[in-house]
């Protein structure tokens, strides 16, 4: 075996030297990937430029459409007024409130119910009923059960936050690959370690799955709380923006919550990224 | 000492795998079990490995009935089952959870340095190769040192130069610590260069048909007329047996 390595050994070193006389140079996709994240700019940017003339030209009324730039001063002045800070501070306090019960709730049932068929056949079958009520239909029982203030917008929006994080983290669990949890037996692993160094890591991609898409419900469903009653909020921006006749108004709330959701969703996301650095996926390879 | 008795295996499905089992292995021994694939070759390594159990029959090992798995037992699976979020060491490491940090990294450090993947230790599996993964895999089984050992086709997937190398580590190992070791193998030859008895089983449902034992000393040379001689016969027999499930399938 030796024997044959060394023999081999000659020519793989002529091979090196010769590739070390050349100088280095990163792949060139590594390269690009630097300015990959401008290619999505250039539609928005060159819409947004187009957007500005036609309504500094008159095509665009501004009362149904305001050019880009009275948006942004509109946002100025909300923002040196203050207003603007406390506005986007009750709702994403609202979001991140309804995500973290939410999120709390789906994790310990999603988890019972993917791990242990008791918990499944006893829990499941009301869950996946309580699921297929629109969650919007909620609302009045809500307001009704506690009142139009906080709580009952920080529940909307935890229901809506639980459903898809339940679902992905139940079905990830259930679809952990046999053969590793048979590896964590062999080496005679109780229940709680096999959870803790099997299933937990083997369900992480889809568990950040739901969390994603739960926050995106939550995004939604603060919304829905905020337009049905509120004295602040960007939601509450929306509906007096709307009122006061403010097109602007409305138009820079739709763009708030499209930055803040993005925000939030980005926080996540990197964060699975982290956690999922050894997945052998398709994009691992492709980026 | 394993012991199994009239291991009878039929699966929720109904399909027999096999059928009055009887086989008893000492101590220290080495024993082979060769058969055409899906002849419950597998299916009888997870019955002693105890992540299956026999529909009737038992296997017991040190008089002790097995139920579950027994911590005496290792096992090397046909695939590599590594997980895929721990790096190399990490997953050799998997089965050393009880020591201490400083005395699993010294073993661990030294099983991947016999299976030669000392300059991998961080890497992901996601980066072997199918041979490196199963090495891996080999590593992993030997850091307990189980006093038995299974292995399921454990070089299957290795190239012939690096499977000679770990054929003779792995009796490198028995020779150290003499573990009773069970081997699924398609490979006549290591199963002739490797054992004192080879079992040749035969579907469907698995019974076996045959034992072969070789009084021979090891380490054995591969051009051995009398090994050269067994893998003649025991190759015309699995033939025997393939050419009667292909005609049991018409
Ligand atoms: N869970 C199961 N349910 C039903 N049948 C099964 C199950 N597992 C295995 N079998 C059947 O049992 C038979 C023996 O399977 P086993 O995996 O033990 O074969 P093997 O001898 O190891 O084959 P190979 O050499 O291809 O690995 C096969 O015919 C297979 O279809
Ligand atoms: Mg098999």
């Amino acid at each position: 075996m030796s024997n044959f390595l060394k023999t081999n050994g000659s020519k793989s070193a002529a091979i090196s030297t010769a590739s070390a006389t050349r100088p280095y140079r990163p792949p060139k996709r590594r390269r690009a990937a630097r300015h990959q994240w401008a290619i999505g700019l250039i539609i928005p940017i060159t819409l947004l430029v187009l957007w500005e003339l036609l309504s500094r030209v008159g095509v665009f009324p501004p009362n149904l459409l305001p050019a880009p730039s009275a948006i942004a001063s509109t946002l100025w002045s909300l923002t040196v007024t203050g207003e603007l800070v406390e506005h986007i501070g009750i709702t994403v306090f609202r979001v991140l409130l309804g995500f973290l019960i939410g999120a709390g709730l789906a994790t310990v049932f999603g988890a019972l119910t993917g791990y242990s068929r008791f918990a499944h056949q006893l829990l499941d079958p009301l869950l996946q009923a309580l699921r297929s009520i629109p969650s919007l239909a909620w609302v009045p029982l809500f307001i009704l059960w506690l009142g139009i203030y906080e709580t009952s917008k920080v529940s909307l929006i935890a229901v809506g936050v639980f459903f898809p994080v339940y679902l992905n983290l139940m079905s990830g669990i259930q679809n952990v690959d046999r053969k590793l949890v048979e590896v964590g037996q062999v080496y005679r692993l109780n229940q709680l370690k096999l959870i803790g160094r099997v299933f937990l890591p083997a369900t992480l991609p889809a568990y950040i799955v739901g969390l994603r898409s739960g926050l995106g419900l939550g995004w939604m469903f603060v919304v829905a709380a905020e337009i049905m009653g509120a004295s602040k909020g960007l939601g509450f921006l929306l509906v007096d923006g709307q009122t006061t006749g403010r097109p602007d108004i409305i138009i820079a709330s739709i763009l708030l919550f499209a930055v803040l959701g993005k925000l939030t969703d980005a926080v996540v996301a990197s964060a699975g990224k982290r956690l999922l650095r050894w997945q052998d996926s398709y994009s691992s390879h492709h980026q | 000492m394993l012991h199994i008795e009239t291991v009878y295996k039929q699966f929720d499905n109904g399909f027999v795998a096999l059928e009055d089992v009887n086989l008893q292995v000492n101590p220290g021994e080495i024993v082979s079990l060769v058969g055409t694939s899906g002849c419950g070759k597998s299916t009888l390594l997870r019955i002693i490995a105890g992540l299956d159990k026999a529909t009737t029959g038992s296997v017991s090992i040190h008089h002790e009935v097995i139920n579950a798995p027994h911590p005496d037992v290792g096992i090397i699976f046909q695939e590599p089952r590594l997980m895929p979020w721990l790096t190399v060491q990490d997953n050799v490491r998997f089965g050393l959870e009880h020591l201490s940090r400083t005395d699993s990294d010294a073993i661990t450090a030294a099983t991947l340095a016999k299976v030669g993947l000392s300059d991998f230790a961080h890497m992901l599996p996601r980066q072997l190769s199918g041979g490196m993964a199963q090495r891996v895999a080999i590593a992993r089984a030997l850091v307990t040192k189980p006093s038995i050992l299974l292995l399921d086709e454990p070089f299957s997937a290795l190239d012939a130069f690096t499977r000679t190398k770990l054929q003779d580590h792995l009796l490198h190992i028995w020779e150290y610590d003499r573990p009773t070791m069970m081997l699924v193998t398609h490979d006549i030859e290591e199963a002739l260069v490797l054992s004192d008895r080879i079992i040749v089983l035969r579907g469907n449902p698995g019974r076996i048909h045959r034992t072969v034992t070789l009084d021979l000393p090891r380490p054995r040379k591969r051009t051995n007329t009398t090994l050269q001689q067994w893998k003649e016969r025991l190759l015309t027999e699995l033939d025997v047996s393939m050419a009667e499930r292909s005609l049991a399938e018409i």
